[in-house]
């Protein structure tokens, strides 16, 4: 099936109105040599023979459920049917980036109602319109402060996820960044304050919060520590802990970024999700990515437009604050709708069941002989457990009882650095102490208001059943 | 669109205390004080200021947002460069099913093994049509791909005694995202200026070559419209002086099936299956930018990638890819995306493809063909995809290219892009795409006709326009000069509205 809508007879109608023969006459300009004869790809299908083949494609995977702990930076909540309801519109749907704001004002209206909404979870006073996911908007908030000091090192936290460390490297490349990494504490698992490495050159000091091992961090006295050396703090946050947490501006963040995916966006084997950026109003010129504004159109009335534009590519090129031109204004749609059915109370009361149910299954699991917490920090949705067995093993176990019981850190670490990297004993930090659990045995557990409570039941019995007899392995080296 | 006098309130403005429109589950597992559970930890002490609104109210507001946009779904969008092409309804139900949407990225590959597949089989789609080596689906968009892929060059670069390459050369036409994309990868940027046919001047490339050349990023056919018929000498060139080509895919859809860049020597391609593959814009995004590599770029491809385990008709995650630059993104890419543009292949197959270029290219001549005579048209011979007409005679007689487009919007049409590429005046770029019938294009000559005599006879209406969208032209001074980013929750005074002037 073709979505070309012309027949024989209106190409000949269009030819004709060029006084050409042949469509081929006009490719003329392209070299005969470089002219291909036939795409070798299979024939078109008709709707209904795409559909069964993609639909089968879908039929091979095992979506997760509520029997479902996997997180390690892509959470499963609940979304109401209205979000994609109004998504799917398409008004919202198939409408380009609102360049001409006269037609485009429910566009850029739910981008002015996203940034206030981001703004006052985050406390900052602004907030963009969305960048890619959360790892590349670190990446782009660690320039932004490099941009803002005129310093060019940055000093990342071990906590920060391993996938958005990676990111924030391969951005660094560019402009050939020193990229330092911080180790956790081993017993808290917070960002370890002793022996910051922060000197006159560090520009940023990044963090998660919570951090990728669910801790959540205690934010001033790094906030404090960055300033102390003209630095700024970048904080990676979790939108939907921040009911109840206090947020990260009020906590000294300058930046603060992450995915919204959390709210609105179902998880969609990691993408799209939706990045988002805030900041300080001094520091508004260095945003980068789109910027919706009110102002007052030809007749007196309120309206919304692009505003600031001189910052971005289009307008500066070479010297733009990014690169980014798409952003993910319609998951950052979806965001803006759900947040609007949760309304301030069922922030709080989301935040409170994704805790509450995490800590009950936390208390079900810890007393299953042979595992124990891997840190001590106080956590939120997500924790990591040391396992007597290895994670993987166990997982596999569970599953065959229909349980994904987290991810492994081995697996969040695929191709990437170690949480726990023997190389942070290098550079000016100290050696970290010996670690006490091999790293393949650890597993984080990440629990939302999409795991009710008869899931965490079965969990914690399973997991009893199939750790048992399960002897501790000897302690080795992580 | 409709017409409405004045705004829709904001969804803030729209509450009244204690309405919600989401109702949760409880806990259903022993009660305990947050501070109790998060000892010492600073929690929120004020709520935040959320909408207070019930589902219906949000539904609405929503709805009646929506309608203050204009869309494909609704109308013409001639937009250059962007291929605006209509966004099949079925693309939406297949990104949509639980068994994709519901996937985590963490699952292991047992469990996701029809998204693997479908992935590596868009890969190899995306092969055949780019004639590339290898790709990466990671890149978000655009933009993102052209990032990866000059970091791949700078990788290649650094590997072999290139690192005194510090330039990467541009034509004056090129998108704005290309210069940033290479200012981001710690590049200096040439912009050399075209050639009076629009096209990229050999001798002018030939004077700026030099052992300082990292690479050139074109586009082909060019922001003009134009195909570069000497593509294979500038590649030539350019690999001569030891340099990479990077080819930025936005107007793909005018080679579909006709013409591929790995056959032109490129070495690196980003694709927007958002353009050429007829995945929605979403008044933004998501997009995706898959970025295709030839031989020499293959070993620096972000990663993971998608590989077929031998002989076991499985699919695995291949992260054993010791030279990759790493990640440009979490997870594996914009797979919603993906989905779409896979279905998209899928049901046009080979044949409709290489039709909807075709068919975009004879839609763009015939609307140039008939408004030649009335606007100029800055360069001579049949365009691709997309071509630029210059309202240089309009505007002297009072009608700029930025208020044809304001008055085309009266007519139920969305304007051309305006003012690009930078080397035309009063530049206006058409790009019809292949998914428009006769009547629209026609319409769309007539409309620019009468706006065109409207100009001579009636300029006020022109300058002034729209008259007919929701709200008129914004006073972006104003918003510049007095950024009101965010709405504030009034205190016991009440909301300030920016104040003109």
């Amino acid at each position: 099936m073709s979505h070309t809508i012309h027949n024989d007879n209106d190409r000949l109608q269009l030819l004709g109105a060029l006084g050409a023969s042949a469509v081929d006459d006009l490719f003329s300009a392209i070299p005969e040599t470089l002219l291909l004869r036939r795409l070798d790809l299979d024939p078109g299908l008709p709707e209904s023979e795409t559909r069964e083949k993609v639909e089968d494609l879908a039929a091979a995977n095992r979506p997760s459920g509520p029997l479902s702990f996997l997180g390690a930076g892509c959470y499963r909540h609940y979304v109401p049917a209205a979000v994609s309801a109004l998504t799917s519109r398409g008004e919202f749907l198939t409408a380009y980036t609102p360049y001409q704001p006269e037609a485009s004002q429910g566009t850029l209206q739910s981008i002015f109602e996203f940034q206030t909404c981001v703004s006052e979870l985050t406390g900052l006073e602004v907030a963009n319109a969305s960048l890619y996911d959360g790892p590349s908007a670190l990446a782009e908030a660690a320039f932004m402060a490099l941009r803002l000091t005129g310093r060019d090192e940055l000093l990342v936290s071990a906590g920060v996820h391993p996938e958005a460390l990676q990111v924030v490297e391969t951005y660094a490349e560019g402009p050939e960044l020193t990229v330092l990494r911080q180790a956790l504490d081993p017993v808290s698992g917070t960002t370890s304050t002793k022996t910051l490495q922060l000197s006159t050159a560090t520009g940023a000091v990044l963090v998660s919060q919570p951090n990728c091992l669910g801790v959540v961090e205690d934010l001033t006295p790094l906030a404090e520590a960055a300033h102390a050396v003209g630095a700024l703090l970048v904080v990676s946050t979790d939108l939907a802990t921040l009911g109840i947490l206090e947020s990260p501006g009020m906590l000294g963040a300058d930046i603060a970024v992450g995915d919204a995916q959390v709210f609105g966006n179902a998880p969609s084997f990691g993408g799209p999700s939706v990045g988002f950026l805030a900041c300080r109003m001094e520091h508004l010129r260095q945003v980068p990515g789109r910027l919706v504004g009110r102002t007052l159109d030809a007749d007196g009335r309120p309206c919304y437009t692009l505003t600031l534009q001189a910052r971005e590519q289009h307008i500066r090129r070479a010297k733009a604050t990014s690169n980014i031109c798409s952003n993910q204004a319609l998951g950052a749609l979806a965001a803006t709708i759900h947040l609007a059915l949760l309304g301030p109370v069922g922030l709080r009361e989301l935040g409170e069941i994704c805790l509450q149910r995490a800590h009950h299954l936390h208390g079900l699991l810890c007393e299953i002989p042979g595992v124990r917490p891997l840190v001590t920090g106080p956590f939120f949705l997500e924790f990591a457990l040391a396992l007597p067995c290895a994670a993987e093993a166990f997982a596999q176990a569970m599953r065959t009882q229909g349980i994904d019981p987290g991810v492994p850190l081995l697996r969040m670490e695929r191709g990437a650095r170690p949480v726990f990297d023997p190389d942070l004993s290098a550079g000016r930090d100290e050696p970290p102490p010996p670690p006490t659990v091999p790293a393949e045995n650890v597993l984080l557990v990440a629990v939302t208001e999409s795991n009710p409570p008869d899931a965490l039941a079965r969990y914690a019995a399973a997991a009893r059943e199939v750790l048992a007899g399960t002897e501790p392995r000897p302690q080795g080296t992580r | 669109m409709m017409t409405v006098s004045g705004g829709e309130s904001l969804i803030f403005e729209k509450g009244i205390p204690g309405h919600r429109g989401s109702h949760l589950p409880t806990a259903g597992v022993p009660a305990a004080d947050p501070a109790v559970l998060l000892p010492g930890v600073p929690l929120r002490e004020e709520p935040p200021s959320l909408p207070e609104v019930a589902e219906p109210q949000v539904v609405r507001h929503y709805t009646r947002l929506s309608r203050l946009n204009y869309c494909v779904d609704t109308g013409f969008y001639p937009l250059g460069s962007c291929t605006m092409k209509y966004n099949p309804k079925l693309n939406e139900e297949m990104s949509a099913l639980p068994g994709f949407a519901a996937l985590h990225p963490y699952q292991t590959e047992d469990q996701v093994q029809g998204v693997l597949r479908l992935m590596y089989e868009l890969e190899q789609a995306l092969l055949t049509i780019t004639g590339m080596e290898r790709a990466s689906l990671q890149p978000s968009a655009g933009a993102q791909g052209e990032l990866a892929g000059i970091l791949m060059i700078k990788a290649y670069h650094r590997d072999n005694d290139g690192t005194g390459r510090d330039t990467v050369i541009v034509p004056d036409s090129a998108h704005g995202t290309n210069l940033a994309s290479a200012a981001m990868a710690g590049y200096r940027v040439v912009e050399i200026p075209s050639s009076p046919r629009g096209l990229i001047d050999l001798s002018t490339l030939r004077r700026h070559l030099s052992e300082r050349t990292a690479a050139i990023m074109l586009t082909n056919p060019n922001t003009l419209g134009l195909f570069e018929e000497d593509i294979l000498e500038i590649s030539r060139l350019i690999h001569e002086a030891g340099a990479l080509c990077y080819y930025d895919g936005a107007n793909l859809n005018a080679i579909l099936g006709k013409a591929r860049p790995g056959d032109m020597g490129m070495d690196v391609v980003h694709l927007n299956l958002h353009k050429t593959f007829s995945t929605p814009h979403g008044g933004g995004g998501p997009g995706a930018g898959p970025v295709a590599v030839g031989p020499t770029l293959e070993p620096y491809l972000p990663m993971p990638l998608v590989r077929p385990v031998q002989g076991e008709g499985v699919f695995t995650l291949d992260y054993d890819r010791p030279f990759s630059i790493g990640r440009v993104k979490g997870f594996f890419g914009n797979v919603g995306v993906m989905i779409r543009a896979f279905t998209y292949i899928l049901s046009v197959g080979s044949d409709g493809l290489t039709r909807a270029g075709e068919d975009a290219v004879l839609a763009a001549n015939y609307l140039r063909a008939r408004l030649c005579d009335l606007y100029s048209v800055p360069h001579d011979g049949p365009c691709m995809h997309e071509f630029v007409i210059s309202a240089t005679q309009q505007a002297e007689r009072g009608g700029t290219a930025r208020d044809i487009a304001k008055r085309l919007l009266d007519f139920g049409i969305h304007p051309p892009t305006v003012y690009f590429p930078l080397t035309v005046r009063e530049a206006l770029m058409v790009e019809p795409t292949e998914t428009e019938d006769l009547h629209t294009l026609d319409r769309f000559v007539d409309v620019m006709r009468q706006i065109d005599g409207e100009i001579t006879n009636d300029p006020e209406t022109v300058r002034e326009a729209p008259h007919h969208t929701p709200v008129r032209r914004p006073d972006e001074t104003l918003a510049a000069r007095h950024p009101v980013l965010r709405w504030q929750k009034p205190r016991s005074d009440e909301f300030s509205e920016p104040v003109s002037g």
